[in-house]
């Protein structure tokens, strides 16, 4: 039964021919991810750069418009890039304390028992898709913001009601979103600094929350802000929810607007678009995909970093 | 090769009708396969699901005949056809008559309506034009000034390129005027997001009204409730048709052009036209 096998056990000559093949095969699989991101990087500057020369660099990136299918169209998509900026890092600045706060529970204090329970609950927050996040946010977060929206501007005469779908809704759900991922990773760093930090912590005195703040949080310091960073991305990726709950017109991100995100911009646009129009919506695509680049080289730059110190 | 099936698949089909003893259809199946060569068509971006319908089906009787439309915009369309650019010009407007007058046919082939919904508890059942312009554009905000509760409006439309929201700005004549709450990209998300919301308001294509007359109220228009009857006979303000304009009559055309226009008045063709929710016009 051996001998007939292609094994690693087999003659030397065979074993060499397994040897090559596995290297080959190996190989080829490395190349095929480096060709997706090489042609995908191409694509979508050879795609997105020819509407910023043919609208112009400013007029896209600072015009405050965005009338695509007017008659005379103006392709301004500073509001749509400031929304997603201010809805991203909001969403982050509610989710890192609450996500830090629960992985240093689950590391450091949580028991055996509690540790399960919440453990499979962040799990079962990650496997969620994003439509069914968007969907929870119509049923219940857009309701609430109405009620709020026509308590607030219950005497304007200026403010155009949204029905709930604003930006807080959007950032609220993003926060949701982006828990498991702050969750998961900084726990994993916090898990990997020794125990023996924590030990000598103890030993000089230290309360165990003194030894958490002063001692573990600081020594899992790059661990933590990757987890920030890649939050920052799969926020600032995401479509899907956030297009059922911001209400999509173009808007100066405030609180109680109805605004829109430079993914959703792509989404609800792209079926029926046509000419400049499209190209315009590529040239967002490559804005996303250079912030998406941006985050990728920081998170680097903190990773490598933390080698360093090390 | 191709002709001798062709004349093979005629033989075998006049082979099976010989039963039937009907010549007609017979012959009218070969005419039809014989019809080959291309149709330029130029206009509407909102035509674009019906023409994109229009030449897959077209395939199923006309094997040979291939439509090429592009999507421009409706006067540029009638713009092409009367400079003989190509041979249909496609308009989601009626033609003017100007156009007319330059011997451009009107050939309306479908008409598109539209149906105003809102929220099931709102007590206001009718809205003039002007009032519905003015609440898109944000002149009106409060249902109390439509003469219902004291409750404020919430507009929710369509995204920018939408058929749909074009033909509404369109007839209304408030094009890029619009100051939407929400713009959603689905039929179905508008109806949803007006029926979660006290106060809003949205624009639908009227095939969705029959579906959804539990979840919201429709809208009359000028007193004349949104039904394909109404469309019919022209009270309904709300809707356009879809012209698909030839240089001359239709008996004019080439041997193509006429085979489309067959097609479309074909059972088939009306069929298309049903399923991407347009009405057919009275002949």
């Amino acid at each position: 039964m051996e001998r007939s096998m292609l094994s690693i056990l087999a003659h030397h000559k065979s074993k060499s021919t397994v040897e090559k093949a596995a290297a080959i095969i190996l190989k080829g699989c490395a190349i095929v991810s480096i060709i997706a991101v090489l042609s995908i990087t191409a694509y979508m500057f050879i795609s997105g750069t020819p509407a910023l020369f043919k609208v112009g660099l400013t007029d896209i990136l600072f015009g405050q418009v965005w009338a695509p299918t007017a008659t005379h169209p103006e392709y301004g998509i500073l509001y749509i890039i400031l929304t997603s900026i201010l809805g991203v890092f909001l969403a982050i600045g509610i989710a890192v304390p609450i996500g830090l706060l629960t992985a240093i529970n689950l590391s450091e204090i949580a028991s055996k028992r509690v540790r399960k329970v919440v453990k499979s609950a962040i799990e079962l927050l990650a496997g969620i898709p994003s439509v069914v996040y968007g969907l929870l946010g119509i049923l219940i977060i857009n309701p609430l913001m109405y009620q709020l929206e026509l308590f607030i501007f219950k005497d304007s005469l200026t403010h155009q009601f949204t029905g709930g779908s604003n930006l807080i809704s959007a950032i609220l759900v993003l926060a949701i979103m982006i828990l498991p991922t702050l969750i998961n990773i900084s726990e994993t760093a916090l898990k990997t600094v020794p125990d023996d930090y924590r030990k000598s912590s103890l030993a000089l005195g230290a309360s165990q929350i003194q030894t958490i703040f002063k001692v573990v949080l600081p020594a899992a310091k790059n661990g933590i802000m990757s987890a920030i960073v890649l939050g920052v991305g799969r926020a600032i990726g995401e479509a899907m929810a956030i297009l059922l709950v911001a209400g999509n017109s173009v808007n100066i991100p405030l609180p109680f607007h109805s605004v829109r995100f430079l993914t959703t911009a792509i989404v609800t646009e792209m079926s029926y678009a046509s000419g400049l129009h499209r190209e315009v919506l590529f040239t967002i695509g490559l804005i996303l995909f250079i912030f998406i680049i941006c985050i990728n080289l920081v998170l680097t730059y903190i990773l490598t970093r933390g080698d360093q110190h090390e | 090769m191709k002709k001798l099936g062709t004349l093979l698949l005629a033989c075998v089909l006049s082979l099976s009708l010989v039963g039937c003893g009907n010549s007609e259809t017979n012959q009218g199946e070969s005419t039809k396969a014989n019809v080959s060569g291309k149709v330029v068509l130029e206009g509407s971006t909102s035509m674009e699901k019906l023409m994109n319908a229009l030449k897959e089906a077209i395939r199923e009787d006309y094997p040979e005949l291939s439509l090429e439309p592009q999507f421009t915009g409706s006067g540029s369309g009638i713009k092409a056809v009367a400079s003989g650019k190509v041979d249909i010009g496609n308009s989601s407007r009626a033609l003017t008559d100007e156009e007319k007058a330059q011997g451009i046919e009107e050939n309306v082939v479908a008409l598109d309506g539209i149906a105003m919904i809102t929220e099931k508890s709102n007590t206001v059942k009718n809205l003039t034009k002007q009032q519905l312009a003015d609440i898109y554009t944000g002149k009106i905000k409060n249902w109390k000034e439509v003469g219902g509760a004291d409750q404020k409006i919430v507009v929710v439309g369509r995204e920018a390129a939408s058929g749909t929201r074009g033909a509404f700005e369109e007839i209304l004549d408030i094009k890029d005027k619009c100051q939407y709450a929400n713009e959603l990209n689905e039929t179905g998300a508008v109806v949803a997001k007006v029926q979660e919301t006290k106060g809003a308001i949205g624009y639908v294509s009227l095939d969705i009204v029959e579906d959804s007359k539990d979840k919201v109220n429709t809208l009359q228009l000028d007193g004349i409730t949104a039904s394909e009857s109404t469309i019919l006979d022209g009270s309904y303000q709300l809707q356009r048709p879809f012209v698909m304009a030839t240089k001359g009559k239709i008996e004019e055309q080439s041997e193509q052009v006429q085979a489309v226009f067959n097609f479309i008045n074909s059972e088939k063709g009306q069929a298309v036209i049903k399923q991407v929710k347009l009405i057919i016009p009275q002949k």
